[in-house]
């Protein structure tokens, strides 16, 4: 990627006048053109919707504005909600739902000047961590076609990787934006549960779901955050606290931070090749001026399960509103009850049905308390766990994924894939804000090209303007995403 | 907690899902096995702990009870599958089991 493409630069040259975003957003359906047949990032390019809000940012440049975002082009998950398009959620059931109205993040990325491209591949209610559980199409890695992208938010991820955009935006539930992130060799940053608004975000499962953005740099994240961030009236569950702006607070250094490097996530379980790459990353880190300190979360053992309860029991409750009634398909039957029944039969893939089911169970009388309240009294552990741990640290290190990006099928028993977010599902229980960024890559197991890694890092709750600034000095001064090129034919 | 087999078909039952007698095999197979990967919580003592429904502190919220504007009807009703006058059209409930 040139400097010339980060939204930074687009966002100065329309502000500038030197640019134009109706310009900058034909440069990027030319680039989407060029790859996307095989990527497979959008399930929409929004073309008619794009051109006219480029047109509106023109015309607001050109009445004296500054937009923080002028003309960057932007890239949905396809869970948001953005009036006049369809929001499928990757599932037959919404296959051609149109929003009739925008999910506060677009909203508030439209007033910035932002301008959506298009609405991406996730997997299936955002529940996964490969897009393969997409009921609409498949998505490619950017680094090779053989791989999966990540997931959930994994066209998302993908297309910032492939350089189509330079901003896109994704959910995370358990790991949905790091994951993918780190697959696809670029920013992607998860802030704290309630910093952002959810209304107008599908909802999986709502005490974990929070919007976040990728990016090529940090920059270009802290920017986003900071146009996203904020108490929303839609949003009961938003925090009304002032926000700590990100992109003006950029580190160069690590001087004076304690980085804590957890006992429990001992990267040489990940075999010689991986762990040597954390080793370096955490030298770089020390390199930068950072402190390293061991921590231990003794509860990471148990953040899988817990999730493994908690999420399906939300998504259980929060997918009863697709009944056949009120949005998409339904599927007729001889009473109400048979077309419920056979309406959520033939709009629900495998995974999201396997979740209802757990989370079903999990809520049903006679074991409700043995698992469900069970999980939730796990969370408080996992959750103060991390407060014990950031007494003697700012922030934490660890691997955002157990590999580089995986083959297609490669994952057939559902716990196997479940395992992919084993680091990054302690965080999103205790709600904490962290991001992956990228710190090199390695030989997959089973050959190939050489595939980006992640390093995630991780703030106390509401710590995100050190996260952030950390992680840009870091990147800064490593700059391992440019030494990898993505396949561009 | 318990870890005998999960009544597949009485789950999907309260979770109104239709399934195939095949797929009430192969859920039963899997949501058994996950069963077995969730049990290691019984090892965790949680006796004096407290559940966490939500991790960002939040207390009940009063605002000023001002009208504001909804969605726009027609464009919510267009996404609903069987629109009549208005409303979302639904087989007969009443004389059904519901």
């Amino acid at each position: 990627m040139t400097e010339d493409m980060t939204a930074a630069a687009i966002a100065r040259a329309v502000n500038a006048g030197e640019r134009k975003a109706t310009d900058v957003l034909d440069e990027a359906y030319e680039r989407i053109a060029a790859t996307e047949t095989d990527l497979g990032a959008y399930l929409q390019l929004t073309h008619d919707l794009a051109r006219a809000q480029a047109a509106r940012v023109d015309a607001r440049i050109a009445a004296g504005e500054h937009l923080p975002l002028a003309g960057v082009p932007l890239a949905l998950k396809d869970n948001m909600c953005y009036i006049g398009t369809r929001t499928t959620c990757g599932s037959k059931m919404l296959e051609n739902w149109v929003a009739p109205y925008d999910a506060t993040a677009v909203r508030r990325m439209l007033d910035a000047g932002a301008v959506p491209v298009g609405k991406t591949n996730m997997d299936e209610f955002a529940m996964g961590s490969s897009c393969e559980n997409s009921a609409l199409g498949v998505t490619r890695n950017p680094y090779d076609r053989e791989r999966v992208p990540g997931g959930s938010s994994g066209g998302s991820a993908a297309t910032v990787g492939a350089g189509h955009v330079p901003l896109s935006l994704g959910s995370d539930t358990g790991g949905s934006i790091r994951e993918p992130a780190a697959f696809c060799n670029v920013v992607g940053f998860k802030p704290t549960y309630g910093r952002i608004s959810r209304y107008g975000l599908i909802a999986f499962a709502s005490s974990l779901d929070q919007i976040g953005p990728f990016a090529r740099t940090v920059e270009d994240a802290a920017l986003a955050y900071d146009v996203m961030a904020g108490f929303d009236r839609m949003d009961a569950t938003t925090v009304d606290r002032p926000v700590e702006p990100t992109a003006t607070a950029l580190r160069t250094d690590l001087k004076g931070l304690r980085i804590g490097l957890v006992r429990e996530f001992d990267p040489s379980a990940l075999g010689t090749e991986i762990a040597a790459l954390y080793k370096r990353s955490y030298d770089e880190l020390k390199d930068l001026g950072a402190t390293l300190v061991d921590v231990e979360l003794p509860t990471a053992e148990y953040g899988l399960a817990t999730y493994y309860l908690i999420a399906p029991a939300e998504c259980s409750s929060n997918l009863s509103r697709f009944d056949g009634v009120r949005y998409g398909l339904r599927v007729p039957g001889a009473t109400v009850g048979e077309m419920y029944e056979n309406t959520r039969a033939a709009g629900f893939g495998p995974e999201v049905k396997r979740r209802i089911l757990i989370g079903t169970y999990a809520l049903s009388s006679g074991y409700y308390d043995a698992y469900y309240v069970k999980a939730q009294k796990a969370r408080t552990r996992v959750a103060e766990d991390f407060a014990r741990a950031f007494a003697s640290c700012d922030l934490i290190a660890s691997p955002a994924a157990s590999s580089p990006a995986f083959r297609f099928n490669a994952k057939s028993d559902p716990y196997s894939m479940y395992l992919m977010d084993y680091y990054t599902i302690p965080m999103s229980l205790a709600g904490l804000p962290s991001l992956s960024v990228p710190c090199g890559a390695v030989t997959p197991d089973d050959g190939g090209r050489a595939m980006p890694m992640g390093l995630q890092l991780v703030a106390p709750l509401f710590g995100e303007q050190l996260l952030l600034g950390a992680a840009h000095a870091y990147e800064r001064a490593t700059g391992h995403a440019n030494a990898l090129a993505a396949v561009t034919a | 907690m318990a870890s005998d087999g999960i009544d597949v078909r009485y789950v999907a039952k309260l979770a109104r899902l239709a399934l195939t007698d095949t797929e009430l095999e192969q859920y039963g197979t899997q949501l058994g096995a996950l069963l077995e990967h969730v049990s290691v919580l019984q090892k965790l003592d949680t006796d004096t702990i407290a559940a966490t429904a939500q991790v960002i502190e939040a207390r009940n919220v009063d605002r000023d009870d001002l009208v504001l504007p909804g969605l726009d009807h027609a464009a919510v009703m267009a996404g609903a599958p069987d629109p009549q006058h208005g409303f979302f059209r639904v087989p007969r409930i009443i004389a059904s089991e519901g």
